[in-house]
């Protein structure tokens, strides 16, 4: 049974179509990225999947309508919502004994000892705490739970860098285990490139590109051309071209890399470039610098 | 079974094996409302407040005024209680309007919405607070107070010589309390079920400004009928819902507070119309309530 699975998702306000037509397969054990820019109906599709919006066409998450089955899909799946909602009354120990009191598949002692690593006090208000915290405290919370999806929507948003690399690095070893699935949105996409194992593009409602990592990584090359070769590589029908303090950087897609290594230094893009070309060809407006 | 070396005691593995606990309606219900409790705490420090002020007013009325010694009345007493429950529901009004809307201003809702909580718990566990919680509360504050007012002039009667028997005389503490329960659990429990079904669906439902939205309607109806049809049908339906099933003649809500409880018998409550069918509507605004915060996301 895969864990998301959903076809022709559509979800419409007024005139406005947010989510036009997904089809979406997530198998358990991904840890996928969705990356999109602001209004392409990211956050639109992630509150289906978590049965916070109503939606039409055909969606299964662990196997339960989300929309109808709320409830119950929270046993076995969880999310962190793109800013911080913790309600900022709350106490940390409120929090504990609340999560122990609702979630059959809350772990207290695991969540305290996520907490024990930070310096995050149990009577603190969550009003006290800095964003940095507060975002380590919903970690915390969260990866006690006995979860099989977990959804991040921009999680480290508005965090530093030190908050957002330690974020992915408890997520990497303390919680993945290949049995739990990971979806998740940011902007900051060079940061998770090396965590996922899926990446997806949407644009303006629709899914614009799917592929494993181990599939990006044997496809996509990037050359910087000497510019004396420039006429050959464009004759390779590159997906996309920019340029960098004068230099010309060449995106192909299935060229063999002997081929490209003749023409200049070749290397794996990063997903960000590649997000650039996919979104730059598909609307035809330069993004980027693209050209 | 591939990988039977990764069951090594003490792995992570072996912590997730656990199976997961078994929680109860009634415990997601208890944990709820303690949720309530904890982010409004004027739910008891209100009514608190009131029964202590209340008796920092008795001790002073006690002491320079004689006139209260000689004259130990009822009325006191029920002052007390009708002022400790008169905080509870002005405290249950603004915090009925406040429990859908406050949520989702604060974009908390999403995050209550990511355990496994229904709606219908949640909406439930918010009515709880001014239908069980506060009454409850309310009458127990409400007896403490009367109690330390019962020994306050016992000592004051007994200083200036009067006996005890006096106050004996008067309707005895017990019985008081009994009434005082009975008026709690039928008119803020039962008969105002609609109001706060009404509030907390106004609240689930309001773009912004609930208070104006749950206030505004029943005065525009109230001036529409006026003006078309010159009764005030409305109005009637809205004081009888607020003054509770008693005789018109009785509806000062001042002093007699015993005569009013006291004018309906359980048998005639119960078989008042106006219960069961406020009751029904109150039951028809919570499960709008319920499904709209289905739909509900953060403003």
């Amino acid at each position: 049974m895969p864990c998301i699975e959903a076809r022709g998702l559509r979800k419409a306000f007024g005139t406005t179509v947010a989510v036009d037509g997904i089809d979406l397969r997530v198998e358990e054990g991904r840890i996928l990225g969705l990356i999109g820019p602001n209004g392409a109906g990211k956050t639109t599709a992630l509150n289906a999947i978590l049965g916070l919006t109503s939606y039409q066409g055909q969606l299964r998450v662990l196997g339960r309508d989300p929309w109808t089955e709320r409830e119950k899909l929270m046993r076995d799946a969880c999310f962190i919502a793109d800013v911080a909602v913790l309600p900022r009354w709350m106490r940390v120990w409120q929090a504990l004994d609340y999560f122990a009191g609702v979630h059959p598949r809350f772990d207290r002692a695991k969540a305290e000892g996520f907490l024990a690593k930070t310096t995050i006090g149990r009577s603190s208000k969550v009003r006290e705490l800095s964003k940095g915290m507060v975002a380590q405290l919903h970690l915390a919370l969260v990866m006690a739970i006995d979860a099989k999806l977990l959804v991040l929507d921009e999680p480290t948003l508005g965090l530093d860098i030190l908050y957002r690399k330690q974020f992915y690095d408890s997520l990497l070893n303390d919680y993945f285990d290949r049995s739990r699935t990971i979806v998740v949105t940011t902007h900051q996409v060079e940061e998770i490139q090396d965590v996922l194992t899926d990446v997806m593009f949407i644009n303006r409602g629709r899914i614009v590109f799917d592929c494993s990592m181990e599939e990006f990584e044997s496809r996509y090359l990037e050359v910087m051309v000497n510019p004396e070769q420039i006429a050959a590589a464009r004759a390779l029908k590159p997906i996309h071209e920019r340029q960098v303090f004068g230099r010309s950087i060449l995106l192909f897609d299935r060229v063999e890399r002997q081929q490209l290594a003749a023409l200049g230094d070749v290397r794996t893009p990063s997903i960000a470039d590649l997000f650039v070309a996919v979104l730059s060809n598909q609307s035809g407006v330069a993004q980027g610098g693209a050209r | 079974m591939s990988t039977p070396s990764n069951a090594v005691p003490g792995s992570p593995l072996e912590s997730q094996a656990t199976a997961p606990a078994v929680i109860t309606a009634g415990r997601r219900m208890y944990w709820s409302v303690r949720r309530e409790l904890w982010e409004n705490r004027s739910i008891y420090i209100a009514p608190l407040a009131a029964g202590g002020v209340f008796l920092l007013a008795f001790l002073i009325a006690l002491a320079i005024s004689p006139r209260h010694r000689h004259e130990p009345l009822d009325i006191p007493y029920e002052f007390a209680a009708a002022l400790i429950m008169g905080t509870a529901f002005i405290v249950g009004i603004f915090y009925s309007l406040d429990a859908l809307y406050g949520e989702r201003r604060d974009r908390s809702i999403l995050f209550w919405k990511s355990l496994p909580v229904s709606d219908l718990t949640t909406v439930l566990s918010k009515l709880a607070i001014p239908l069980v919680i506060l009454p409850f509360l309310s009458f127990a504050i409400a007896v403490v107070t009367q109690f330390v007012m019962l020994l306050l002039s016992s000592a004051f009667l007994l200083g200036s010589g009067l006996g005890v028997g006096t106050l004996g005389s008067r309707m005895s503490f017990f019985h008081m309390s009994l009434m005082l329960l009975y008026h709690i659990l039928t008119v803020h429990g039962l008969w105002y079920a609609p109001i706060y079904g009404w509030l907390l669906l106004i609240s689930a439902w309001a773009p912004r400004a609930p208070f104006i939205w749950a206030f505004l309607p029943p005065f525009v109806i109230w001036g529409v009928e006026k003006i078309a049809f010159r009764t005030s049908h409305f109005l009637g339906m809205l004081q009888y819902r607020l003054t509770g099933p008693v005789p018109s003649t009785t509806t000062a809500r001042s002093g007699n507070l015993m005569e009013m409880m006291s004018a309906l018998t359980p048998g005639q409550f119960f078989s008042t119309p106006g219960l069961w069918v406020g009751l029904a509507v109150a039951a028809i605004f919570l499960a709008t309530a319920v499904r709209l915060r289905r739909y509900r996301e953060p403003i």
